[in-house]
């Protein structure tokens, strides 16, 4: 099977920097994925192009820090941020369309992670 | 300055089998933006991979969805065996392609008959899917399951299909050919579908491209985006090439999945001359420690299966992303400037399964 499986490591100061690189390059955005850690969680933003997948690895030390949207490259991001933000509480910058915790309609907050920060308020 | 109307649009809703809701705003009848709102059934699925053996959460994951049951299984079981080095036996690849495209042509089927429906051809409907019992009928002989297959397992297949079985599928097959082009020479040359579908809903190239469409709906605005060319399970050795069609439309997009029938019954026939005998299975033996992304071809496109094994029984994450949600941003830039009597027709034609989105 033919399914090359590239990770970068970056920071959150990096991120959108080399998701404009990826953009430029003519990569499609393929996925966003929220993984929890012992301690803190990890994002991994898939990219391809003919078939190669490209994923940026960003690892991050609590919930509290804050990311970058990158919908402002990829529109299509404003969806899996939303996801990430109501499912884990993970916190975005600037998405696009921001459904402030009111994108997935669950009966637990963050229920992939309970113990994460509280919801945001709706206005 | 126009005054905007906002039309709630599901999550119930006649055109809508599952539950998913749109704000429409409207300028007049004509739909001026689309905001999304899904989570009515979420599942938490992923979660319980925590749970549940590794060994055993495939029966889980065949279950995300109803229509493209083999193939979630099938991605799952491949996410495991990349991170445990399975070598598969060759018999079970080509049986898990056999299986993924009688999937495929049933779903295609399915969605060829509700979008029939969805513009008021009920008769055209009937037809569809009563072909598509014969395809259901093929399968639950072959696994004895008409939806959920049960039959994809970590290191192979639970099922076999003898060599008389697999000509007399092809027999079939071939007979069956004739009848599906009687029904979609329908959909292809009726006024009444063509005047519904020619130039409704647009997606341009660029746009497939830049919102991350997949499967048909990428396909039909040119884009050949098309898992399959990975070569996972006997895709590799069998000669095809992705369904594309350029002109962007709800049109272009039934024909994508209209000459995708006749490409499955093709691969199908490919894998009976090729497969050989041998094992279907190999034995598992270890645990899982390590990650990895795979990538398949469900009717409605990409799916993405993220495992990542700590060395336990249980994985540590399990990471799913649908077709279906990587196509609601292209479906909402669909939706930007059509009439709201188009509204129904256009969300069917990415082929909208929420069951697998919410999983």
């Amino acid at each position: 099977m033919n399914q090359e499986q590239k990770i970068i490591n970056i920071t959150p100061g990096q991120l959108t920097e080399k998701v404009r690189e990826l953009s430029d390059q003519q990569f499609r955005l393929v996925q966003i994925n929220c993984t929890k850690l012992d301690a803190g969680f990890e994002l991994n933003y898939s990219f391809d192009k003919e078939l190669e997948l490209v994923n940026l690895r960003l690892s991050l030390s609590d919930f509290d820090a804050v990311i970058p949207s990158v919908s402002g490259i990829y529109l299509a991001a404003f969806l899996y941020e939303n996801e990430t933000a109501d499912l884990f509480g993970a916190k975005f910058q600037g998405i696009a369309v921001d459904f402030k915790g009111n994108f997935y309609n669950t009966h637990i907050k963050h229920p992939f992670n309970p113990d994460g920060p509280a919801a945001p308020e709706v206005k | 300055m126009s005054e905007y109307t906002v039309v709630p649009f599901g999550p119930q809703h006649p055109v809508l089998p599952e539950p998913i809701h749109l704000d429409l705003v409207l300028d007049d009848e004509k739909v001026v933006e689309a905001i999304p709102r899904i989570g009515f059934v979420h599942r938490g699925l992923e979660k319980l991979v925590e749970k549940k053996d590794f060994l055993d959460f495939v029966y889980v994951a065949e279950r995300i969805c109803g229509i493209c049951s083999f193939i979630h299984g099938l991605s799952y079981c491949i996410a495991v065996e990349e991170i445990m080095k399975i070598d598969v036996p060759p018999r079970a690849q080509y049986l898990r392609t056999i299986w993924s495209e009688l999937s495929r042509i049933h779903s295609h089927l399915l969605w060829l008959g509700l979008f029939a429906d969805a513009f008021g051809f009920e008769s055209l409907f009937m037809n569809c899917w009563k072909l598509r019992e014969q395809i259901l009928d093929i399968i639950e002989e072959t696994t004895g399951g008409r939806v959920i297959f049960g039959s994809a397992k970590v290191g192979g297949v639970r099922k076999d299909i003898s060599r008389e079985k697999l000509s007399e599928i092809v027999a079939k097959l071939e007979a069956y050919r004739k009848e599906i082009k009687g029904i979609t020479d329908i959909f292809m040359r009726d006024a009444s579908v063509k005047h519904r579908l020619v130039g409704v809903g647009v997606l341009s190239k660029e746009d497939a491209y830049k919102l991350g469409a997949v499967g048909p709906t990428a396909r039909g605005s040119g884009l050949a985006v098309d898992m399959r060319r990975l070569g996972y399970a006997a895709y590799g050795k069998i000669n095809f090439q992705p369904v594309v069609e350029n002109a962007g439309d709800s049109y272009s997009r039934c024909k994508v999945r209209i000459r995708e029938l006749f490409q499955s019954v093709d691969i199908i026939k490919q894998c009976a001359a090729q497969i050989e005998e041998g094992p279907i299975e190999v034995k598992v033996t270890g645990l899982p420690q390590g990650e990895f992304f795979c990538r398949t071809e469900q009717p409605r496109g990409e799916v993405v299966y993220y495992a990542k094994a700590d060395g336990t029984k249980f994985l540590k994450r399990l990471r799913v992303r649908t077709p279906t949600f990587a196509n609601l941003a292209a479906m909402l830039k669909m939706l930007q400037g059509c009439q709201l009597a188009d509204v129904p027709v256009l969300i069917l034609t990415i082929d909208p399964c929420i069951s697998c989105s919410e999983r």
